[in-house]
């Protein structure tokens, strides 16, 4: 019976290798048809779901070889078939030896949506979450403290989506009346983000700078600090490896947020010329086109997936590995 | 002149909470405004189809539960692995692994599910779901588990020991007790994070108008489904959607309050 549990909780302890292993490989699989064919050149091509001719520079050097030999028959047929196409590029790409015109994918607009929004969330809700640490482990009394703390974190706790729809109906348009644009743009997106990432950013903040020892505040309001001396000078330095990595592990999760984003940004894929212009992240190109999506496509959605999970892996290891663990 | 500074500072600072509250009381207000004013209690009696709720809220609810079901026994068991068993290394790269799949983006634990679950079945459905929701919930039960077993003093697992208790005994019997009330807070946190959930559904239960208990096929999910009513041009399908927001709303701080409940009253 020992024994059995023992084994028992040894595996599922072990679930969580397979399983962070596991959506690896799998989304690494997936997106194995896009890598093939766009390459590293997928994160820099402004281009999604784009028709190009067969024969232009663009084309990846697999192709070319798979397609040497027909290239004469193709030529011919290229006029009648393009009307067509339209409808089927991707199941066109799959048998390549009729295919005159294939559909391109690049994921730099939703790579550089998702950092956008992000900057912008990060650059809004930074401040006034700051404000709310200090406010919490400083200035408040405490029982102030307690109850606004457990209001901010219910906060947190409301599911994304409610910020989403009251970020479209009620938040966007006012912003949109103050700095002009579209209703749903980066700039709307990146404030409900910023909204949304707020409570949990000040939470983990304030847990942060609780953890300087009294000994320390005490004794320089004892050489006659004031409150904001000893909390520039003593709170601030003594815990600022912890404060940067609850900055980041927010940054962390505003970058795989999905829903308060898919409301707001537009869901374009164009590059924004200006702040207050839509287009698109990574989360929500894979919310609004998985379900369409099939062949190529979907495989360059994957591409996309495992580009985010590289990147939040990385955010979140920085996070809690250097900074956390140091603060520690 | 520092005194002044000392001033202008608490000011801004006292600002910026007041600008976090009246943002949690404006959502909350046109929430419930809006919520209310669409709120009716057939909404509980009807299905999606004819104009109600109550298919995706037994849906939204069966689905969070299936992954309790599947997550709170893996959790618990990997975090008591981590904190009784496991020693050095191994135990710590676990803790680790399954801190950063606590941020993950659920949107790609929804991938990945329909990778290995849906394709493989040949469509949506709420297995599907239930497994992206269990898979969001595992690292959150382990993390609570592990750090609530922490607290645990080692003198009553000595004690459990000195009397000639097996080591499970000790865990099942003596130390998951000691532990119960802060691992149930940690769960009933858990199952409120799962059940707000829209990402990791959207394409492994999706949703449907329907009522239906049938887990191999696409199943009703409220939270998707406001997803789809709110980004519908009808008025009507709109506060559809803030009803069922508010719902679901009020059913996850409900849950978060009794979980904070729990602990304080311990204390």
């Amino acid at each position: 019976m020992e024994k059995i549990f023992q084994k028992l909780s040894f595996a599922s302890a072990t679930l969580v290798f397979v399983l962070l292993i596991g959506i690896f490989i799998t989304l690494y699989n997936a997106a194995k048809p896009a890598i093939d064919e766009f390459g590293m050149k997928f994160i820099l091509n402004p281009d999604w779901n784009k028709e190009v001719v067969i024969d232009t520079p663009q084309e990846s050097l697999a192709t070319q070889n798979n397609l040497t030999t027909d290239d004469a028959t193709s030529d011919d047929d290229d006029t009648i078939a393009d009307e067509d196409d339209e409808d089927e590029d991707d199941m066109m790409l799959d048998d390549e030896d009729e295919a005159e015109t294939k559909t391109i994918y690049g994921g730099l607009v939703p790579i550089v949506g998702t950092l956008l929004t992000t900057i912008i969330a990060l650059a809004f809700s930074l401040p006034i979450a700051m404000g709310i640490a200090v406010f919490l482990a400083e200035i408040a009394p405490k029982n102030i403290s307690y109850i606004v703390g457990i209001a901010i974190e219910l906060l947190a706790a409301i599911p994304s989506i409610i910020f989403g729809m009251w970020g479209l109906y009620y938040f966007a348009p006012i912003v949109a009346d103050i700095v002009g644009g579209y209703q749903v743009s980066l700039l709307t997106a990146g404030l409900v983000l910023g909204v949304m990432i707020l409570p949990f950013m000040a939470a983990i903040t304030r847990d942060s700078m609780n953890t300087t020892p009294a000994v320390l505040k005490e004794s320089a309001y004892a050489l006659g600090a004031t409150k904001f001396e000893v909390i520039k000078d003593v709170i601030f330095p003594y815990s600022k490896v912890g404060i940067i990595g609850s900055i980041i592990l927010a940054l962390g999760r505003a970058l795989g947020e999905t829903m308060a984003v898919a409301f707001l940004i537009g869901s374009i894929f164009s590059l924004p010329k200006a702040i207050n212009d839509p287009t698109i992240s990574i989360p929500v190109a894979m919310a609004n086109n998985f379900g369409e999506a099939s062949g190529l496509g979907e495989s360059a959605l994957f591409y996309l997936a495992l580009i985010l999970f590289i990147i939040s892996f990385a955010v979140i290891s920085l996070a809690k590995f250097y900074f956390l663990k140091k603060a520690k | 002149m520092r005194l002044i500074i000392n001033k202008i500072f608490l000011l801004l600072s006292v600002f910026s909470a007041v600008i976090g509250l009246a943002f949690l009381a404006w959502i909350l207000i046109t929430l419930f405004l809006k919520g209310l004013s669409s709120f009716h209690f057939s909404l509980f009696l009807n299905d999606l189809i004819d104009g109600g709720l109550r298919n995706l809220i037994v849906g939204q609810m069966i689905l969070a539960g299936l992954a309790s079901l599947i997550g709170i026994p893996l959790g618990m068991t990997a975090g008591i692995y981590i904190q009784e068993y496991g020693q050095g290394r191994y135990a710590s790269l676990i803790r680790d692994l399954s801190d950063i799949m606590m941020s993950a983006p659920s949107i790609v634990i929804g991938a990945f599910v329909y990778a290995i679950v849906v394709v493989p079945m040949g469509g949506t459905s709420g297995w599907a779901g239930a497994i992206a929701l269990a898979i969001m919930m595992i690292p959150v039960v382990i993390n609570t588990t592990d750090s609530m077993l922490s607290l645990v003093p080692r003198e009553l697992r000595e004690a459990g020991i000195a009397l000639g208790a097996s080591k499970y005994k000790v865990i099942l019997d003596i130390v998951i007790k000691a532990a119960k009330v802060g691992i149930m807070t940690g769960i009933l946190l858990a199952f409120a994070r799962i059940i707000g959930e829209t990402a990791p559904l959207l394409f492994t239960s999706e949703t449907s108008n329907y009522f239906s208990l049938n887990l191999s096929e696409s199943f009703p999910s409220l939270t998707v489904s406001i997803y789809d009513l709110a980004n519908e041009p009808e008025e009507a399908s709109r506060d559809l959607a803030w009803a069922a927001s508010f719902i679901l709303t009020v059913m996850v701080l409900i849950i978060n309050l009794t979980g904070r409940f729990i602990t304080r009253n311990k204390k």
